[in-house]
């Protein structure tokens, strides 16, 4: 069997109350999974300590086979993580960021001058590369974020909706390039409010609910789970629908 | 009470609600016992502000203070200052009544009157600008009214004109910016003239005492009778307001009705044009000019160099940095020039510089290392990146010390031209101070936007106070060491001590 992309191993964490409860998770290379959850599921802490941006409580996350917390610099090499909150500098053109991300990643020069263009070019940016990110709009900076995250060719890619605040056209743009990622083989976790993405671009589903991962499977897996034949909402609502109150 | 709404006290109103609900959550933090130190500290320093004022006031009173026009001077010379202090807050306050989004978008957008608006902002910030001034000018003229008698309370009338009559020019500067240079540039321009003229008076008129007066003090040229020979005579009304604040009651009320005249009547003409203003403001922002292709900054170097060179592009690429960095570097004019004008004289003059460098090292080295640090936009990108925390940490330090480095090295050189042990002094103490504010603001850091650069102080009080401390420490240590002193041991334990102390008082991280 081939080292998974992603393996967590009884992961915690707690602000005060515990917000991810000895998770476990396993994620193939090549796979497209989304990770749904109402809000203040824990969905973001998890990738966020993926990302290595939070220091788990318990548990452990290997990255291709790399142990986060005991070689951050090699997992980081294979990962790129995009927020909801575009993560760019107002005062860099959009080629200036690929540069630098591209810098940091200490990707070659003459190959990340070409895979920037290519992606400005791919994400509709290439009329504004000259441009500040300073007077851009969300949707924009958004993509300029996710160019970022492509252009040193990660294996791993963590996105938290990564479609909030796009317009159709854009979101469009956006769903493409990943699912033309995924064919070329990089995995890929994604969190998302918007139900029928997860539907129809996911492999697989995990649903977190206070911490803990609630179900996961394929679309199939999730409706046979619940017993009866249901959209993806109404199998997401029952699975996060809090116990009835005892009288 | 219910107001009528959109009304001017209801704006009024809501204003005063907004801004006290902001001081509150500044002051306390969310934990009411920080209010409640915050008040009893403020209530110590000002009752120790007043000893201090009445320990000089007194025996001046006894002496006498003279009624004529080398004490006018004086007075009117120390208004001067403080009116220049005062006119560089009000335009930046101004500006801010343009260019900050907040609500006003949200007002804008309604039917309510932008001429209304605008009458409470300015109103606002005369106010607030009056307040602060009376704090700090109220220790003097409190201590006067005790020694020398009621009619000194007049004095306060002049500081709400003064407010007024500072907030009337921002208001007319900040239009003429308007139309001269358009709303792109109006708040950068705005902002450098803001710095230059708080600093400008202070530095012009030290300037005229190091090249006249042979003197390193900003009042020198305000005693001289050269000066006072050619000050118009005692009978002019542009003594009224130095009579007034030396008691003369109609003085004051006409000082007072002048200023608020002069306010009211800018106010009402400039409300005309401030909906429109305020909406081209808003416009800046999402305005895309177009760079002209830049040459790889990035690509082929180390990530410890790339992450130097972002540094160093953003804080050229910002002009609102630069002209707070300009304030710094403002200050360090008078010492150039002292080193001009007594170029090959000897040593003595320049010892007095030397403080002033350690100092502007410290403070220069704590906001760029706070913009590094802490106003890092792309924190989780860095963070994600296949870098090592320790050299990204080391990259910044580099980046923060490398700048402060090139601001000072001509001063450095020229300073070692004459002599090479101030210089050496100097170039010691000013690493100290600058890696001291560099090592708070690593030990104090926390995320926030870039765009918080003004309200970094709030985000720790400890780390703000700490690092004023040790800069001011280094700088006595500077300034004994220059003068072979071993008194310079005793600022420099306690630069250590207050070092010790904000480490032990910084979060802890995990």
């Amino acid at each position: 069997m081939s080292t998974p992309a992603l393996a967590i191993r009884n992961l915690s964490k707690s602000f005060g109350r515990p917000v991810v409860i000895g998770l476990d998770l396993t994620i193939s290379a090549g796979e497209f999974y989304a990770l749904l959850g109402p809000n203040g599921a824990g969905k973001t802490t998890i990738l966020r300590m993926v990302a290595g941006l939070l220091a788990p409580d318990t548990g452990t996350i290997e990255i291709f086979g790399i142990d986060v917390g005991a070689a951050p610099v090699a997992a980081k090499r294979l990962l790129a993580w995009v927020s909801d909150e575009p993560m760019v500098y107002d005062r860099l053109t959009p080629l200036e960021y690929l540069d630098f991300v591209a810098g940091l990643w200490q990707v070659e020069p003459s190959k990340a001058r070409k895979e920037a263009e290519s992606l400005l070019d791919l994400l509709g940016l290439t009329a504004h590369a000259h441009e500040l990110c300073g007077g851009f709009s969300k949707g924009m900076l958004q993509k300029v974020a996710l160019a970022g995250a492509l252009i040193h060719d990660p294996r791993l890619i963590i996105l938290d909706e990564p479609l909030t605040g796009l317009d159709a056209g854009s979101a469009r743009q956006v769903k493409d390039v990943l699912l033309e990622k995924v064919a070329q083989g990089v995995t890929i976790i994604m969190t998302t409010h918007i139900l029928e993405v997860a539907e129809r671009m996911a492999q697989r589903i995990g649903v977190i609910s206070s911490g803990k991962l609630v179900a996961e499977g394929t679309l199939a897996q999730l409706r046979s789970a619940i017993g009866r034949e249901s959209t993806l909402e109404e199998i997401f609502l029952e699975l996060v629908a809090p116990p009835p109150a005892t009288p | 009470m219910m107001l009528r709404p959109a009304t001017l006290p209801w704006f009024a109103r809501h204003e005063l609600r907004l801004a006290w609900r902001d001081f509150i959550a500044m002051i306390s933090g969310g934990h009411r016992i920080r209010l409640v130190g915050f008040f009893a500290g403020g209530i110590g320093v000002y009752a120790l502000l007043h000893l201090i004022a009445g320990s000089l006031i007194g025996p001046a009173v006894a002496a006498g203070i003279p009624d004529d026009k080398p004490t006018l001077a004086m007075v009117a010379g120390v208004g001067l200052l403080f009116f220049s202090v005062m006119l560089s807050q009000a335009l930046e306050a101004v500006t801010r009544v343009y260019y900050a989004r907040s609500d006003l978008d949200l007002i804008l957008s309604s039917p309510a009157s932008t001429r209304t608006l605008f009458a409470v902002r300015t109103g606002a910030v005369a106010f607030s600008t009056a307040l602060l001034s009376a704090l700090l000018a109220s220790p003097i003229v409190n201590m006067l009214v005790v020694f020398a008698g009621p009619h000194w309370l007049w004095a306060y009338l002049v500081l709400p004109a003064s407010s007024a009559l500072s907030v009337a020019i921002a208001i007319l500067l900040t239009i003429a910016l308007f139309r001269l240079v358009g709303p792109k540039r109006t708040r950068l321009i705005a902002q450098i003239l803001a710095a230059i003229i708080g600093a400008g008076f202070v530095i012009g008129m030290q300037a005229v005492a190091i090249l006249s007066f042979d003197s390193y003090s900003r009042f020198a040229v305000f005693g001289s009778a050269d000066f006072i020979a050619v000050l118009p005579g005692l009978d002019n009304w542009l003594w009224l307001p130095a009579k007034a604040v030396m008691g003369d009651g109609t003085a004051a009320l006409v000082t007072a009705l002048i200023g608020s005249a002069i306010l009211a009547a800018v106010t009402a003409f400039s409300s005309l044009s401030y909906g429109q203003l305020a909406v081209a403001a808003a416009g800046v922002g999402q305005a895309r000019g177009r760079l002209a292709k830049t040459k790889n900054l990035f690509l082929g170097r180390s990530s410890r160099d790339v992450l130097r060179r972002k540094e160093w592009r953003l804080l050229q690429r910002d002009p609102w940095l630069l002209s707070q960095t300009l304030m710094q570097m403002l200050y360090l004019l008078p010492p150039a020039l002292l080193l001009w004008v007594n170029y090959g004289e000897g040593a003595g003059a320049f010892v007095v510089i030397v403080p002033v460098i350690v100092m502007a090292a410290g403070q220069l080295a704590g906001g760029l290392a706070w913009l590094a640090l802490s106003g890092e936009d792309a924190y989780d990108l860095v963070t994600t990146a296949p870098v090592s925390a320790g050299q990204i940490l080391r990259a910044k330090i580099e980046a923060v010390l490398a700048v402060v480095g090139v601001a000072l090295l001509p001063l450095l050189l020229l300073l070692a031209l004459n002599d090479w042990a101030i210089a050496l002094v100097t170039c010691f103490c000013a690493v100290l101070s600058a890696t001291s504010a560099t090592a708070i603001q690593i030990w104090f850091r926390v995320p926030m936007r870039r765009a918080m650069f003004r309200r970094r102080q709030v985000a720790s009080r400890a780390a703000t106070i700490s690092e004023a401390l040790v800069s001011i420490m280094w700088a006595g240590t500077g300034a004994l060491l220059a003068i072979f002193s071993w008194m310079a041991l005793v600022p420099a334990v306690i630069a250590l001590l207050v070092l010790g102390a904000a480490r032990a008082l910084s979060p802890k991280r995990g």
